[in-house]
């Protein structure tokens, strides 16, 4: 027994649960569970991360890896953003699974590759409003992670005085939700779940 | 509202602590309460892939509210029937997995994408990685998608999942379950989750299913068996109602 890796007997002690005779008895909220290693067959699908197709006009790359807190990329973990179109309209026309090319969805997924990297293919997005810089919503699930992680990707061409998270974040901290333009012309955002340089993440 | 819970796992509670803000930094509001927590030690993983950071209330944004939508040109009626994706019908018991989507007021969320995905009946995915030494059943890929109708139900027929042991300690097996992935009408709605089957056995070994401390949060995560939603001579039905938070303030425009 006291070889194991680790001692599972405190589990024995843990309130069961229900039978589960009746579905979600208390109405309460439905609790997140990990996506786990094996969505890869299921969540991905042609087209995911291609919010419009690449190198049409006004198309922008925005491309990261996702690291955990020693630093190592994040082999198994599916990237989602939603965004404004490029002037700041909120889409409400479905079809990203669909994908016809023309559609502006506002909405797509990356799963990474082996080496943690993503990248999708959309436009800037307009400013949401007067006084908030445009972003792109993003979403960051994992095996290992219970629970997504929510952080904005902002824009390093914009003033991030003028945007009001930035006033909730610690100075120290701001770059981690500001893409970095490369000289491709891409925007680089890397994820950081955790470590010195740990993504800002939201409460939402 | 929040109240303190146990900690099983020694560690010190960082969410409660947090880390000391700036000077100049405005104290942020209590965030809204999501379960489970990011990081439980019996769940090892979750150690290098839980932020260590207060999350941040952000200040309401255009975007959040909203979300995307999805509609018939996404779904095909097909992929509700996980039975029929293949020349075949796969091995193992045919079920009938159905319920409502619900907002955290009790409305039903209409013309929602649901996708789910799960292992076959012997407990396999068809993923590389996935070394379990169970046969894999070329007649079922285990992954599926619908549109909840007007009254936020959705339905599929699939097969029983099969429990599978995985490298999280000594003897560790999930309980049976399938993947769950909704939207909601707002980006904050997102949701990712799994659903068991009741009486599981392995419950009580299970840290995934057990990282939800809260007993009734975590009977909301079991289906229920269901008379009726089990079809005469064909397969047993269950029931499982998903309950997604974080609305959007604002009334939506679903049509
Ligand atoms: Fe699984």
């Amino acid at each position: 027994m006291s070889t194991r890796p680790m001692d599972t007997s405190p589990m024995n002690t843990w309130p069961i649960g229900a039978e589960g005779d009746t579905p979600n008895p208390d109405g309460g909220l439905t609790p997140s569970q990990t996506v786990g290693p094996f969505f890869g067959y299921a969540l991905p699908f042609a087209g995911g991360p291609d919010l419009v197709p690449p190198h049409t006009p006004g198309a922008i790359r925005v491309h990261g890896t996702v690291y955990d807190g020693a630093g190592v990329p994040v082999p198994d973990a599916v990237v989602e953003i939603w965004q404004a179109d490029a002037t700041g309209r909120i889409p409400r026309a479905p079809g990203s699974f669909a994908r016809d090319g023309v559609t502006f969805t506002g909405w797509g997924r990356a799963a990474v590759d082996r080496l943690g990297r993503y990248a999708f293919s959309t436009v800037r997005p307009g400013a949401p409003g007067a006084d908030a810089n445009p972003y792109l919503a993003m979403s960051v699930f994992a095996r290992g992670m219970l629970r997504r992680v929510v952080t904005r990707v902002y824009f390093p061409e914009d003033d991030r005085h003028a945007d009001p998270l930035f006033a909730l974040v610690p100075a120290s901290r701001h770059e981690t939700l500001i893409a970095v333009r490369e000289e491709s012309g891409s925007y680089r955002f890397d994820v950081h779940i955790q470590g010195e340089q740990e993504t800002v993440f939201l409460a939402v | 509202m929040t109240t303190p819970h146990d900690r099983i796992d020694g560690r010190p509670d960082r969410r409660a602590s947090g880390a000391e803000p700036e000077p100049g930094v405005r104290p942020a509001p209590e965030p809204p309460r999501r379960l489970p927590e990011f990081d439980f030690a019996a769940y090892r993983s979750t150690e290098l892939r839980s932020p260590r950071q207060p999350l941040v209330i952000p200040p309401s944004g255009a975007t959040e509210p909203t979300g995307p939508v999805f509609g018939v040109a996404d779904v095909h009626p097909l992929d509700a029937d996980l039975t029929a994706q293949h020349v075949g019908e796969p091995l193992g018991e045919r079920i009938v997995v159905g319920g409502r989507v619900l907002d955290e007021s009790g409305r039903p969320l209409r013309g929602q994408l649901v996708e789910l995905w799960q292992a076959n009946a012997a407990g396999r995915y068809p993923h590389k990685a996935d070394r379990h030494p169970a046969p894999l059943d070329p007649n079922f890929t285990g992954a599926g998608r619908c549109l909840t109708d007007e009254e936020g139900r959705y339905r599929f027929v699939t097969i029983k999942p099969g429990a599978y042991p995985w490298g999280n300690h000594h003897n560790a097996w999930r309980p049976a379950h399938i993947h769950f992935s909704l939207f909601g009408t707002a980006f904050t709605q997102r949701l990712v989750t799994q659903m068991y089957f009741p009486g599981d056995p392995l419950f009580a070994y299970d840290p995934i299913f057990n990282s939800v401390r809260d007993e009734r949060a975590r009977r909301r995560m079991i289906a229920g068996f269901d008379m009726d939603t089990t079809v005469s001579e064909w397969a047993l039905g269950y029931r499982w109602d998903i309950v997604l938070g974080g609305a959007s303030a604002t009334p939506t425009e679903d049509r």
